[in-house]
């Protein structure tokens, strides 16, 4: 009944629901004219962003050793802290589009090589300072640099020149790329005044709150930065962000209403919480996922009719349920989905199928000794339980499956990508250019099924400079069925962004680029009173 | 010299000496650890030029029995010296966490310390009685749940259902004193619940072994009251081991709450030496080991000298 009533409070807040309407169809859930009126109240108030209020936020993943130095973070509490203080030049939002912040626009030369950037005018710096384009390429070259230790160097290592052009930035790349602005929406690439090269720590940036204080692994104070450029955004008076390592604690923070939102719930108490009053469990489809994964070039999995024999014979949609507790979509075999930009939608889903995963595997040959498949539970969480069902799938298919458990110290190096068969996690990528390159590529170093195609590589270099977004749509597509029906990953499921958020939060949309709207909430959100 | 002023001075000697055997030796296990500080910052980007540059920025490459030395003259100058991974002075950056320990502490000793006393005293007028009886069975109870399990049961219960008070214990300097109290009245109840069985024991043990001497039937024959029988000539007799067990819980309280600060997500020292033991931050773990140290020791020497003090027959030599 609550989610029924919360979604018509929606409809109401959208403009899509009469007062009248929403009335009678509340009745006809029992609920009180009396009780029915204020949730109407509330609901119409929604739709204009209340300003005010402190946005409290408890959040896994903290240390006493951060830092604010947009370099080097790594973790979700520096994440969100440098989302307060910074922007980047570009951002992609919810519907996998890029939205302009401290960039205007973009412009690509016909090959993708160079790439102009229009710098924003009237944006002042939280030091009063004004942007320049001079500051943007700063930031850029402060994050090339290898002593800078950046979590975006490997972004910047296709850029090869810069200059600053009047208020435009020109960057030069090695190769064409189509998908440069959605590489240059990386979190670590927020502009700093002169790139941050004299004090990288001092959470100095463009955005929408100002450094109030911060106590590492604590808590960090943001207020509200008054010369704001966008007044679309940014709708509460600061932001306290607090660190809450421990999941029991933040849940019960949430519960008793000492923060609005929280990060990390647990699929398996997801369901519970979403029951307690005065707040709701939100997910959103991101691009992370869940992987079995067979190295191509290794007996047995170097024949593709073993290959597809397990891909046939794993039971999705029973994954998703017990694993995932529902919050996670079916994978299809190849590492992406709706949350990336250019998906197709329309490549048929493969299913559980074990007369099928029989027929290949009779086809394939193989002499019917067991296929070892190595998990931990480091692999991601349950992997152990999904290896199991995996068993028990495969087992009706007559596939006999053994499932190795290997030590959870040292199995990023001893077992990934080092034995043929076994448990795996991606956390995904803001571009599908950017996954394949990362693990599908022949040369990549993280290849971890050894899928090697060359004809796969030179789609991927062409669609790479393709700046024409259907022509590029084909292409990955195209690209999408070599990976599902050669290739050796069976991607049985994409894990969502499982959030805590109280009903004091308005505002609030469904973003798979990163947890938290994308790291925006506090940009966007607004308290009711 | 007095006999007494003699024997402190030894004592205070000999626990100085436990201090410094004590820093060497924690430095000593971090310099055995495998790989080093350097090792730790550059993780698996190490190459061999980098290390060595590191090494020698970092003074590693200096021997063992220097670097301990000149570690020990900083120490006593107050210079727990640099944070390897956010550069930050130790000094300064453990100050606010030390102080948030060592208030949660002094509020839980404040409640626990007299509380398990007069328990006690209270158990051993009643011995053997419903009174005795419940008040050790209610002790020994909480003493033998895991304290983290108390930690949500309070949570759920008393901030979640209840909403009385606030299930983190975040406190910061802009607080008033009332709102820091508030704030940590939850772990202050489960640091009392865990130190209180043995403190009460221990008094009731210690009043009820003197209970049996001569001058205590003397008292009663004296028509003095059974609580002013226990109050007047039982429990100063029965003072040192009393003291020495407080003050070991008391050192408990300082450095053993880790898991309180985890639960009730509490911004003291034990999270920050976790932190830095992640992180391989050796000269941060090694400032912990000491203050750690240095709290356990003078809190024992006090427990020592108490006693001392206590005892007629050394305060009063022939």
């Amino acid at each position: 009944m609550k989610d029924q009533l919360n979604y018509y409070a929606a409809r109401v807040t959208a403009g899509k629901m009469s007062r009248r309407e929403f009335m009678g169809r509340a009745a006809a859930l029992g609920v009180s004219a009396a009780v029915a009126g204020s949730i109407f109240t509330q609901a119409v108030q929604a739709s204009e962003p209340r300003k005010g209020g402190i946005l409290k936020m408890g959040l896994v993943g903290g240390e006493s050793t951060n830092s604010l130095d947009p370099a080097v973070a790594a973790s979700q509490v520096p994440y969100h802290n440098l989302n307060q203080f910074g922007e980047t030049i570009v951002n992609v939002n919810e519907f996998g589009e890029i939205d302009y912040r401290l960039a205007e626009s973009a412009e690509a030369s016909a090959d993708a090589k160079t790439w102009s950037f229009k710098i924003r005018k009237g944006v002042q710096f939280h030091n009063g300072k004004e942007l320049t384009a001079q500051d943007v390429m700063r930031t850029l070259e402060r994050h090339s640099n290898e002593d800078a230790k950046s979590g975006a160097l490997g972004i910047m290592r296709g850029i090869t020149g810069m200059k600053v052009e009047g208020d435009m930035v020109v960057l030069s790349l090695e190769t064409g790329n189509a998908d440069l602005p959605f590489l240059l929406a990386d979190y670590h690439l927020m502009i700093q005044p002169d790139g941050g090269f004299d004090a990288p720590a001092a959470g100095i940036g463009t955005g929408p709150y100002m450094l109030e204080s911060d106590e590492p692994g604590v808590r960090t104070l943001w207020k509200k930065n008054p010369n704001y450029w966008d007044s679309s955004r940014g709708h509460v008076d600061g932001v306290e962000i607090l660190t809450i390592n421990d999941s029991t604690a933040r849940m019960a923070a949430l519960q008793s209403g000492q923060v609005h939102l929280v990060n990390r719930v647990d699929p398996k108490i997801a369901e519970l919480l979403n029951r307690a009053p005065g707040l709701s469990v939100k997910n959103a489809s991101g691009p992370g996922h869940y992987v079995f994964i067979m190295h191509c070039d290794t007996a047995p999995f170097d024949n593709n009719d073993l290959r597809l024999a397990l891909k046939y014979a794993i039971n999705r949609e029973e994954m998703v349920e017990k694993i995932l507790r529902g919050y996670g979509t079916v994978g299809n075999d190849f590492p992406i989905n709706a949350a990336y930009p250019l998906f197709d939608d329309t490549i048929e889903q493969r299913a559980y199928d074990p007369e099928k995963a029989a027929e290949h595997y009779k086809k394939s040959g193989h002499d019917g000794s067991p296929i070892i498949l190595r998990v931990s539970d480091v692999a991601f969480p349950g992997a152990v339980d999904a290896a199991a069902l995996f068993q028990q799938s495969a087992q009706a298919a007559g596939i006999p499956l053994e499932i190795k458990r290997e030590p959870g110290d040292g199995y990023w190096s001893e077992v990934w990508n080092v034995q043929p068969f076994c448990a795996s996690y991606w956390g995904g990528r803001p571009v599908q250019d950017q996954m394949y390159s990362t693990a599908y590529l022949s040369t990549a170093d993280w290849n971890d099924t050894r899928f090697k195609d060359p004809e796969f590589d030179a789609l991927l270099l062409q669609a790479r400079a393709e700046l024409d977004a259907d022509k590029r749509k084909a292409l990955y597509s195209q690209m999408a069925m070599m990976v599902r029906d050669e290739g050796g990953l069976i991607c049985p499921m994409f894990n969502d962004y499982v959030e805590g958020v109280s009903d004091q939060v308005q505002g609030w949309v469904s973003d798979p680029t990163g947890e938290l709207m994308g790291g925006i909430a506090s940009h966007r959100v607004w308290l009711a009173s | 010299m007095h006999p007494i002023v003699k024997l402190l001075s030894q004592r205070i000697a000999l626990g100085l000496l436990l201090l410094v055997s004590s820093s060497a030796m924690i430095f000593g296990l971090t310099e055995a650890l495998p790989g080093d500080a350097a090792q730790a910052v550059l993780g698996q980007s190490a190459t061999p030029e980098a290390l060595e540059n590191l090494r020698r920025e970092m003074g590693l490459d200096r021997p063992a029995l220097v670097r301990y030395f000149e570690w020990l003259g900083g120490i006593v100058q107050g210079d727990l010296g640099t944070s390897i991974t956010n550069r930050l002075d130790i000094a300064t950056s453990i100050s606010s966490r030390l102080g948030n320990t060592l208030f949660l502490a002094f509020w839980a000793a404040l409640v626990s310390v007299p509380l398990a006393i007069f328990l006690g005293l209270l158990a051993v007028r009643y011995r053997n009685r419903w009174p005795d009886k419940m008040i050790s069975g209610v002790t020994l109870a909480t003493i033998s749940i895991p304290e983290f399990l108390i930690g949500y049961v309070l949570v759920y219960f008393i901030a979640v259902q209840l909403g009385w008070f606030s299930p983190l214990a975040l406190i910061n300097d802009t607080m008033t004193l009332g709102q820091k109290l508030n704030a940590i009245a939850l772990p202050v109840a489960v640091l009392t619940m865990v130190v209180l069985a043995h403190m009460m024991r221990m008094t009731r043990a210690a009043i009820l072994n003197v209970m049996q001497s001569a001058y205590i039937e003397t008292a009663e024959l004296k028509g003095l009251s059974s609580f002013d029988v226990i109050r007047k000539h039982a429990f100063p007799n029965a003072v040192a081991p009393i003291v020495n067990v407080v003050m070991l819980n008391l050192a408990y309280l300082v450095v053993g709450v880790v898991v309180v600060e985890v639960v009730f997500v509490y911004p003291g020292m034990g999270q920050f030496l976790v932190d830095a033991v992640v992180k391989r931050d050796v000269p941060v773990v090694l400032a912990c080991g000491v203050i750690f140290a240095a709290i356990y020791i003078s809190l024992n020497l006090v427990a020592d000298v108490v006693s001392i003090l206590a005892n007629p027959r050394l305060r009063h030599p022939k």
